[in-house]
């Protein structure tokens, strides 16, 4: 036996438990410290991907549209978060202007394709091309996704810009607003389940 | 309390990709080729080097500007302390406390936890075990918050510019702190919770 599926084990402290079916929503916690072991979700895959398309459009509006406008002294200006995280590469800013545009932009955007493409076939009972490859990289991203974040920011720079000008937020807040809230969403569904549903191909790819 | 069995009594393996239960003495595991870690790889070495390297860049992004702002003419280049002293002082305490924790509290929360589990761990002490992996969880939880200040600076930097009237730029503090939060990060990803676990006689 190179593989036991009725047996789980703990990430956190390694206890090795018995893997029991779970009512919606319920989550199993281990008995040993207490983490997460797994999750079960009342979203079905097709609810997920309607959350992930969703997610996709109000992706791409909070970043085209302005989060704050400013006024001051008839003179006005407004900025997106992409206009947000040039501004910091400014000169020797150029380091974090690169650690900002990962997780505030290629992390989620990331997040959402493969999501979305990996869940496109599943509904069909199949394993995407590239199936491992898009689940070990959801996996190893996944802590560096920082949209709500992002949101805090906002909020944060609304209240420090209101001291000495009028603010504005604008679109892209609000879209922010939605988009931390569909994330949240779909990160309660355990997508490492699809692993178990979906049958596998000829081979298992090796990549690295 | 602690009935479970351990994976390494039983030679077995917890897959990190996929979840999968595996037999130890696999490279990869079978169903989705992950490369399989009873423990990560120079765990305590690599967390104490990201850990010490946060550390000493934590300095400069203390004591160095994050942004220089002018207005009407005036200049000022101001800290990240700094900028939560001027909103406690223009009233806005909640703000203050905001940036505080964020900025301040929550990077020294990390260094503090984090040595103390490098070190309890190296020992493989088995002093407040389920507390101890409380904690990794919670600066699991909580590191990424840091970057706040980060995403503050870069959105009133792009939006105050107005010539003469008034602007704002990004300083090095900034790169420095965005820095340190990327490398707490990694050095608590490095870090293997299963050691808290790990007792001298099955090391
Ligand atoms: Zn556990
Ligand atoms: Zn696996």
């Amino acid at each position: 036996m190179t593989s036991h599926p009725a047996l789980v084990v703990c990430e956190y402290c390694d206890s090795v438990w018995r893997r029991s079916a779970l009512a919606d929503d319920e989550i199993a916690r281990c008995g040993c410290c207490g983490a997460v072991l797994y999750r079960a979700s009342r979203l079905d895959l097709d609810q997920l991907l309607a959350l992930t398309l969703a997610a996709a459009i109000v992706f791409a509006i909070a970043n085209v549209s302005p989060v704050i406008r400013i006024a001051v002294s008839g003179l006005h200006n407004e900025a997106n978060l992409l206009q947000s995280v040039a501004a910091l590469s400014h000169g020797s800013g150029f380091i974090v202007g690169l650690v900002a545009a990962a997780t505030l932009f290629v992390v989620p955007l990331l997040q959402i394709v493969l999501l979305g493409w990996v869940l496109l076939f599943a509904r069909a009972h199949r394993r995407a091309p590239g199936f491992a490859f898009a689940m070990r990289w959801l996996q190893r991203i996944r802590p560096w996704s920082m949209t709500e974040v992002f949101l805090l920011g906002v909020l944060v720079a609304i209240v420090k810009l209101s001291a000495m000008l009028s603010v504005i937020a604008g679109p892209g807040t609000y879209a922010t607003v939605v988009l931390t809230g569909l994330i949240t969403l779909i990160a309660k569904r355990d997508i490492r389940t699809l692993w178990d549903k979906l049958p596998a191909g000829e081979a298992v790819e090796f990549a690295e | 309390m602690t009935a479970a069995p351990r994976a390494t009594e039983l030679g077995l393996v917890g897959c990190h990709t996929c979840g999968l239960t595996c037999a130890i003495g696999q490279t990869r595991c079978p169903r989705c080729a992950s490369h399989l870690h009873p423990r990560k790889p120079d765990s305590l070495a690599r967390s104490w080097a990201l850990l010490i390297a946060a550390l000493v860049l934590y300095v400069p992004s203390n004591m160095l500007p994050v942004m220089y702002t002018s207005m009407l003419g005036r200049g000022e280049a101001s800290t990240i302390l700094h900028g939560v002293v001027e909103f406690w002082k223009a009233g806005s305490w909640d703000i203050a406390l905001l940036i505080f924790i964020a900025s301040v509290a929550v990077p020294s929360t990390k260094f503090l936890v984090l040595g103390m589990l490098l070190v309890s761990a190296r020992r493989k002490s088995p002093w407040a075990r389920p507390q101890r992996a409380r904690l990794y969880r919670l600066v699991e939880l909580i590191g990424y918050w840091s970057m706040l200040d980060v995403v503050v600076v870069a959105l009133v930097c792009a939006l105050v510019q107005f010539h003469l009237l008034g602007t704002a730029e990004p300083r090095a503090g900034i790169v420095f702190f965005g820095l340190v939060v990327v490398l707490t990060m990694f050095a608590a990803m490095s870090f293997d919770p299963r050691l808290i676990w790990d007792a001298d006689d099955d090391a």
